[in-house]
């Protein structure tokens, strides 16, 4: 078979003799005998046909729905043709991080570009190629603020559950204090939060949208964090930035977020985006890959990976990251997303998923689903309370076709994008009406 | 080429999306941006054409011969890209409810078991998104490991210095101390050097085996059973498993955990550099610390479990779990006999192209290699003053990759060639010609190699400009 | 080869350190800029902070390398060049004017070279 090596049998022996060899064998000569492999524990291998049928089984083996009322950071958006069709390109698809500039400005440009739209979107001034995903964005963004006379981080008990345990197992090994503020109505407090703030602060997470959607007080807990010295982080959902006040005009000092609603599948939990943008004043402690703009000897515009020396491979245990590898690929998914869709279309799906939100919150309001978050502003995701056993809903939803919300302490986190046409929000609702009144 | 940006004319650009069919939301002004973004509006086909000319530009694995050490760029087989497109998967939210994932549980569940198997290791999270990711999970494993048994003396990590930059930056974000171990004249590690250091703050020890110099280090049991009497635990760093699969497992070689490269070994794409997937294993006595969750299986319903001793997530959800449907389908095809078959492979191609050079190029060890080797330019820099710089960038010229530079630190002016299994001998034949042919350029005419490339699309960038003066992103907007 | 002024002093880690209003001043050689290359960066002490004799203080990067910088004396940051941190270069092209930094209170100082004995050191490096 070989599967993927060219080379026949007959052919590696001449290559075996070529090198002073008669077995394949001998190439492992140098292994202690006592743990050479006799046989893997393994079936053999198949051909491609009967692969292709086995792991289409395991695929098959999901459900997958066609109306999605869950988001809870993971968000389920249209994604425009042409943004599979560049991203599968196999130049694209197989090359490695861009070590050599000359031979890889294709990718060099696509990650400046990714990082100019960063920029615009969040309104910072300068983004890295991007990091493991939202939670590993806000743990190095965590990491990023510490300083020698400024230890710690105060984390708004609003935010992604999962991103706050990431910012806690980051934290931890480097001996980084974690205090988590907690959520009151669904929002952050922003006098819980100055309360806690020390010189000793060295940084605030906050979330916004929260984790329930709601739109934060951002300002007063800049204005708190920025008065006591300490760096303000702000996640965000860059979809909603085709409306929402970006952290730049807020102040903020570093941007992070999930970028898996740019044009990424929901893909049962990645490969996605982690994005960084922050202020220049802080550029040198941004970690990851950064393209920079330069020229060759002839003038003409090139493109590097550059101010490398923060890096791993040259700062190594000093460095502040160790991070090498990371999601060039989604990057340039966002990217050709947000060209796609253009600063009107970029607005039109934040419009559409805020307004199909608020329109669901209504309609569900009008059948005992309270809204908990009160009349704070949300977004496109909202929890209420359910009248049923939020299982038992879910369930009958689910024999419809339909991901109904994320039930969350005794109630459901519903989202709304503009995937979720009008006429799917009237069906959940009937739906969870026929379910209350039985 | 231009950029995105610069292709951008007001009002250009197609409806993607239907208008909104409910009454619109006005939010409260002081919550909306007071500015468009300034995106780009561009047509679809100035879109499509845009990045036609981008791929122009990127050297793939696809366009050529691409031997970059450490790296195993190997082919990435289309199955794999076809089964992860599935959207059986693609379409899957990560927080259904497991009954309705049970094909998603059983890819990671039959991936563990496989990778498990292939390592010599007990369990397994596919949370960590990279190589580092994964060092930086397993390192804290022993973290955890030292700390539930009271001992917090144990601050710090061995590493070789012959070791990836990430090991030891690694080392530092688990709050250990890094030590440096020095390695002997055969590029392996010093054994009288790691007993000296090796004792009661020992945490543990991070090695590849076969090591940044290509060379598997026969003292392996010794090296880990040294760490093991100081109480210290060992740690592969899977990046060189390509050499090795199916030949001899980390586990069985003494290591307590491991983290494996799906995007190297397992002949996922790197993607212009990521997204990968750095899977940690461990033997049972570490499972109780692993990432939370993991999927377990009781009679054919496999459901999640938050280990006993959490470390808690290292990142949202699972990992990236595309990647690990690309693994798992190209660990289906070769099955037993085939990987072996590929690391054999691997080390074959390595050993042929390394004889055919090794009359001209210095070689940094004078033995078998495994799966990659490293030789030193340092007397044509001395002699002629061609640096391997200067040969890399020849080699652009002729549509080959060049391998790794100026790594490991440990071999001055070096040149890390990993041909990896998926090249023909017609393709190492052709390749050693053209490495010889350079040198014969470098003997002849060395300016003319400090010039090169000649036929590319830009030659060699001014790397201090970019720099000193960084310009980080487009501003003329 | 390389510009030694005679009436500074030097350590064995290539930096030079003059004594100035009472501070003592501590910059890179002739040497150490042409051995480090282009330096692209320099990370520099705050004012206030405390230095060591014989520990690092500063670092500069080059495109693809960093290098500490040794203090040959303890006390504490009196000023720093900050016109370094937008103009590395200068190092490379001055190097006794283009000081890191001014340190006082000064508790600990190691042995210092004189200029010819710093000479002979390069010399010996350079094989």
């Amino acid at each position: 078979m070989g599967k993927y090596i060219p080379a026949t049998p007959e052919e590696r022996q001449q290559m075996l003799e070529a090198i002073g060899l008669s077995s394949t064998e001998q190439l492992y000569d140098v292994v202690p005998a006592s743990v050479r492999v006799q046989e893997l524990h393994l079936p053999s291998g198949m051909s491609e046909l009967e692969v292709s049928q086995k792991v289409s089984a395991m695929a098959e083996a999901n459900e997958t729905f066609r109306s999605i009322f869950r988001g809870a950071g993971a968000y389920h958006h249209y994604i425009p043709a042409i943004v599979k069709s560049v991203t599968g390109k196999e130049e694209f698809l197989t090359a490695y991080t861009p070590y050599q500039a000359e031979i890889s400005q294709g990718v060099l440009q696509s990650i400046f570009e990714y990082q100019t739209q960063m920029c615009e979107l969040t309104g910072m001034d300068v983004s890295n190629a991007s990091v493991y995903d939202g939670a590993t964005a806000a743990a190095e963004a965590v990491l990023m603020c510490q300083e020698r006379k400024r230890k710690g981080v105060i984390v708004s008990g609003a935010a992604d559950p999962q991103v706050i345990t990431v910012i806690r197992t980051y934290c931890e090994s480097r001996d980084v204090p974690v205090t988590v503020v907690p959520a009151e109505g669904c929002a952050t407090d922003p006098a819980a939060i100055q309360a806690l703030l020390t010189k000793e602060t060295a940084a605030v997470y906050v979330q916004n949208p929260n984790f329930y959607g709601v739109i934060e007080d951002v300002a007063a807990i800049t204005n708190a964090t920025h008065e006591a010295g300490a760096k303000m982080i702000l996640g965000v959902n860059p979809i909603s930035l085709g409306i929402l006040k970006p952290p730049g005009e807020y102040g903020a000092d570093i941007a992070v977020g999930e970028g898996q609603p740019l044009g990424m599948p929901l893909s049962f939990g990645g490969p996605y985006l982690g994005f960084m943008t922050c202020k220049s004043a802080m550029m040198r402690k941004l970690p990851g890959r950064i393209v920079g703009q330069t020229t060759d000897h002839q003038g003409r515009r090139a493109f590097v990976l550059t101010l490398q020396a923060r890096e791993q491979h040259i700062r190594r245990e000093k460095a502040s990251s160790n991070i090498c590898s990371n999601e060039a690929l989604c990057a340039m998914t966002a990217s050709v997303y947000l060209a796609a869709m253009g600063p009107k279309g970029l607005r039109q799906a934040a419009e559409s998923s805020l307004s199909h939100a608020h329109y669901l919150a209504s309609e569900l309001g009008k059948r005992g689903f309270a809204l908990r978050s009160g009349d704070r502003p949300f977004f496109h995701e909202f929890l209420t309370d359910c009248p049923v056993d939020p299982e038992v809903l879910n369930a009958r939803l689910a024999e419809r076709g339909i991901l109904g919300g994320l039930p969350v302490d005794g109630g459901i986190l519903w989202c709304c994008t503009e995937l979720n046409s009008k006429a799917d929000i009237d069906r959940l609702v009937s739906i969870a009406e026929e379910v209350c009144a039985q | 080429m231009k950029l995105l940006f610069e292709r951008s004319r007001p009002g250009r650009g197609s409806d993607l999306l239907p208008p909104c069919d409910v009454p619109v939301t006005e939010l409260p002004g002081e919550l909306c941006r007071e500015s468009a973004p300034h995106l780009p509006e561009i047509s679809e086909v100035d879109l499509s054409r845009h990045y036609t000319e981008l791929a122009k530009q990127t050297h793939g694995v696809n366009d050529g011969f691409y031997p970059l050490g450490s790296c195993t760029m190997k082919y990435n087989p289309r199955i794999d890209e076809e089964m992860a497109a599935l959207p059986g998967f693609t379409n899957l939210h990560p927080l259904q409810s497991p009954d309705t994932v049970q094909g998603a549980l059983q890819v990671l569940h039959t991936a563990e078991q496989a990778l498990c198997e292939i390592t010599g290791m007990h369990a397994m999270t596919f949370q960590p998104a990279a190589g580092a990711h994964g060092e930086y999970t397993g390192l804290l494993l022993i973290r955890k490991y030292h700390r539930s048994r009271g001992d917090t003396a144990r601050t710090k990590i061995l590493v070789p210095d012959s070791a990836h930059g990430t090991n030891p930056a690694s080392a530092t974000m688990a709050g250990f101390t890094v030590v440096h171990v020095p390695s002997n004249a055969h590029g392996g590690v010093d054994l009288d050097a790691l007993r000296e250091v090796a004792g009661p703050d020992t945490a543990g020890l991070m090695l590849t085996n076969p090591n940044t110099v290509g060379l598997f280090d026969p003292n392996i049991l010794e090296i880990t059973q040294i760490v093991h009497n100081a109480g210290g635990l060992c740690y592969y760093d899977g990046a060189n498993l390509n050499a090795v699969m199916g030949h001899v497992r980390p586990g069985d070689m003494g290591f307590d955990c491991v983290h494996i490269n799906l995007h190297k070994t397992f002949a996922t794409p790197h993607g212009g550099g990521g997204p990968g997937s750095g899977p940690v294993g461990c033997k049972a006595f570490l499972a109780d610390f692993l990432p939370a969750p993991r999927v377990v299986e009781r009679d054919g319903v496999y459901a999640f479990e938050t280990p006993a001793h959490t470390m808690g997530q290292v990142r949202s959800f699972y990992g990236n779990f595309l990647v690990v449907v690309k693994a798992l389908t190209y660990i289906l095809r070769l099955g037993k006999e085939g990987i072996p078959e590929a690391s054999a492979g691997a080390v074959l191609n390595a050993n042929y192209l390394m004889k055919k050079l090794a009359d001209r190029y210095t070689m940094s060890f004078d033995t078998l290699c495994m799966h990659e080797f490293v030789m030193s330019l340092e007397p044509q820099s001395h002699a002629i003053g061609v640096t391997a710089m200067d040969i890399a960038k020849r080699l652009l010229d002729f549509g080959i990759h060049p391998p790794t530079m100026y790594f490991p630190l440990i071999v001055h002016e070096a040149l890390m060639v990993e041909p990896t299994e998926t090249e023909s001998p017609e393709t190492l034949d052709e390749a050693a010609e053209i490495f010889l042919k350079i040198l014969d350029e470098a003997e002849q005419d060395p300016e003319s190699l400090h010039a090169a490339p000649h036929h590319t699309a830009i030659g060699r960038p001014d790397e201090v400009a970019a720099a000193r003066n960084p310009v980080l992103r487009y501003t003329e907007l | 080869m390389y510009v030694t002024p005679a009436d500074l002093k030097y350590t064995k880690s290539h930096e030079w350190v003059s004594e100035e209003d009472g501070f003592i001043v501590i910059g890179l050689t002739d040497y150490a800029q042409s051995a480090l290359g282009d330096i692209v960066f320099i990370n520099l002490p705050e004012v206030g902070d405390d230095v060591t004799a014989g520990e690092p203080f500063s670092d500069t990067e080059s495109v693809k390398a960093v290098s500490d910088v040794f203090s040959p004396v303890s006390g504490t940051v009196a000023e720093v060049n900050e016109d370094l941190l937008d103009n590395p270069a200068l190092v490379n092209e001055s190097p006794y004017e283009a000081w890191l930094i001014k340190v006082e209170n000064i508790t600990d100082t190691e042995d210092l070279l004189s200029a010819e004995e710093y000479e002979a050191l390069v010399a010996a490096e350079e094989g």
